[in-house]
């Protein structure tokens, strides 16, 4: 009785450190996997969404066209403290751009030129790297996407994004958003947010809502970068282009035409 | 043992009042940025930690030099040591507690802690943040209780707990060595992106820390019959200079490699923190103060003559406390934020809000650390007695 008692004991403690321990094996097997996904019928798909954009195209109307199309589209709030401002994309001169890289000499041109910045969907992303909770994740597709019903509002990842992309509740968004677009969800105080490359437009076939604006002037393109074919390897491969701190190693995916 | 803590004379019911008040008011504006969101601190977009993380960066560096007793009394059998290291033990469970709940605070949803356990993510510094703080104070809680509960029987500790004694000093470099991975790893944030950040932490931990048991011991000698010992105070100075050495010579380890390499990005902070970048300069009395009585500590602290004359020495200590405070309780945070990765400037100062709660955290561990020196003192007096 003794002797069965004591190898139950031993069996049932093994099983439980095994139960313990399996979440976590899982997660160090599964860790930087991108997530897999299933794509609806119609769906714009690609193996890699990357970005072009013409800077020399751009106008301050047109950038400021897209940041209020895709703020609008993705209930973002419009808050007047910068403090508390939540930015998608936005327009930067080119020393916030691209820091270190004016000189005095500069074409004025560029200097005064807006550059559309945003998330970089980067190939190794330095926030989905730091999230403690898989909130933030890259989706097969290199989109990198946020489950903010996750998102315990660390605030990790706007640490180690290099880029500023990232943008946290630090109040109750919802009285800041002028028209509510039923579409998409509204978010609640205390998670990060940023640009999705539009994952639930292109989950519906359309490309991206800033893309759309520009879509007549050829200064914003979106495509597939394993694709040879696809436009922007094309504007790739005729035109020379740059990306932010590039050097930093974490392989952002939009690229600029100076 | 825990009844020891609920008889005391007026002044230590009057001191336990002003801490529940402290912990009181601080409860209640935290229900109020629970309510309102992290918007009532002076937290924004670009500096997006603030005074919290920087509290809990500043006090996992307290918690862990209570190794500096632990090797000396359990490695080295100095035991000068044996009558303090329980003090140094509780003063860990104190700093531990008030790390979790400095990372509480600042959650945009607490509520959703959990779900670091439930979506474990070991890529992530904070899971292991998490990890190795949650196992250092379990460590502390059970060694101190069980060595103390021992000592009040008069018997030796039982001896299961020395191989936890020996696992709580690698432990307790690897809390301080795991935070400074939080911001040693970031891409970007050049002040951060330093291999001796680590170093750094342990070295400042190691002055600040131990600083902070000696003015607890000489406190405790005037209030209580306890009394640490000339010669274990002593030995503590001396860990004490040595490390505020080290912590002095890593800055300027960092300050050489900035300025002589001539890199922007390296050198945007200091310049920010301590001369004003661009007309910004909040931080620049406090950094300057931080400098100044930084050396001057050290200057002392290695006199023999001064670290020998008590009075002196505890002077000595408070300028210290309060170099290293400023130094990781708020330069080092906000400093890594500005310039922002776009190379705008947005200053941060903690608000009034924001500081009520810290209070209350900082009343929090001052009652737990209260409430154990209590049982502590309470066992050591019995058994003189």
């Amino acid at each position: 009785m003794e002797n069965g008692r004591r190898k139950f004991l031993k069996i049932a403690g093994a099983a439980a450190l095994g139960l313990g321990v399996k979440p976590v094996i899982d997660a160090v097997a599964g860790a930087d996997e991108p997530v897999k996904y299933v794509a609806r019928e119609g769906a714009l798909q690609a193996k890699r969404w990357a970005m072009v954009v013409d800077t020399r195209k751009f106008t301050q109307e047109l950038a400021e066209e897209c940041r209020k199309v895709c703020h609008a589209e993705h209930n973002v709030p419009e808050i007047e403290n910068p403090k508390h401002e939540i930015k998608w994309i936005w327009s930067e001169t080119f020393e916030h751009a691209f820091p270190g890289h004016e000189h005095e000499y500069s074409d004025p041109d560029v200097m005064t030129r807006p550059f559309m910045v945003l998330c970089n969907h980067c190939d190794d992303p330095a926030c989905v790297r730091v999230c403690p909770t898989k909130a933030t994740f890259k989706r097969e597709d290199g989109i990198v996407l946020m489950d903010m019903h996750r998102c315990i509002g660390c605030r990790f990842c706007m640490a180690a994004c290099p880029f500023g992309a990232r943008s946290f509740n630090w109040k109750d968004p919802r009285p800041y958003i002028g028209e509510t677009n039923d579409e998409f969800p509204t978010r609640m105080k205390g998670v990060v947010e940023k640009c999705n490359f539009c994952a639930e437009r292109l989950a519906k076939g359309v490309m991206p809502a800033c893309v759309e604006v520009c879509k007549d002037k050829e200064c914003l393109f979106f495509g597939d970068l394993d694709d040879p074919e696809s436009e922007v390897r094309k504007v790739l491969s005729t035109n020379h282009t740059v990306r932010r701190k590039a050097e930093l190693g974490t392989n952002p995916m939009v690229y600029y035409i100076i | 043992m825990l009844e020891k803590a609920i008889t005391g004379r007026a002044g230590y019911w009057i001191w336990v009042l002003l801490l529940l008040s402290a912990i009181g008011a601080g409860f209640i504006t935290y229900l109020f940025q629970l309510k309102e969101g992290l918007g009532i601190t002076g937290m924004s977009r670009d500096v997006s930690w603030g005074f919290y993380i920087a509290q809990f960066t500043y006090l996992v560096g307290v918690a862990a030099s209570a190794v500096m007793l632990v090797i000396p009394y359990y490695l080295h059998h100095y035991k000068k040591f044996g009558k303090i290291t329980i003090f140094g033990e509780f003063v860990a469970v104190a700093a531990v507690t008030m790390c979790l709940l400095f990372i509480i605070v600042d959650l945009g949803q607490p509520q959703r802690c959990l779900n670091v356990l439930a979506y474990p993510t070991p890529g992530s510094i904070l899971f292991w943040d998490m990890v190795v703080l949650n196992g250092y104070l379990f460590l502390n809680i059970v060694i101190g209780w069980t060595v103390l509960g021992a000592e009040r029987k008069g018997i030796a500790a039982p001896h299961w707990v020395k191989p936890l004694i020996y696992l709580s000093i690698p432990w307790a470099v690897s809390i301080h060595t795991v935070t400074a991975f939080l911001y040693a790893g970031l891409p970007g944030r050049h002040y951060w992106l330093t291999a001796i950040l680590a170093a750094r932490f342990l070295a400042s931990a190691f002055c600040s820390g131990p600083a902070i048991l000696v003015l607890l011991m000489l406190i405790l000698r005037k209030l209580t019959k306890f009394d640490a010992g000339k010669e274990a105070i002593q030995s503590l100075a001396k860990i004490i200079a040595y490390a505020m050495f080290l912590n002095v010579f890593f800055v300027l380890l960092e300050l050489f490699t900035a300025f002589y390499s001539n890199i922007p990005g390296h050198q945007h902070t200091f310049v920010y923190l301590f001369h004003g970048l661009h007309g910004y300069g909040k931080l620049v009395p406090f950094m300057w103060t931080s400098a100044v009585l930084g050396v001057t500590s050290l200057g002392l602290m290695i006199i023999p003559s001064v670290r020998k004359c008590e009075p002196v020495l505890a002077i000595t200590l408070v300028l210290l406390i309060i170099a290293t405070w400023i130094d990781k309780g708020l330069g080092l945070v906000a400093g890594g934020f500005i310039p922002n990765p776009l190379e705008h400037i947005t200053e941060y100062f903690p608000t009034i809000p924001e500081l009520i709660i810290t209070a209350g955290i900082y009343a929090s561990g001052a009652l737990i650390l209260t409430v154990l020196y209590k049982v502590a003192v309470g066992v050591k007096e019995e058994n003189e007695a």
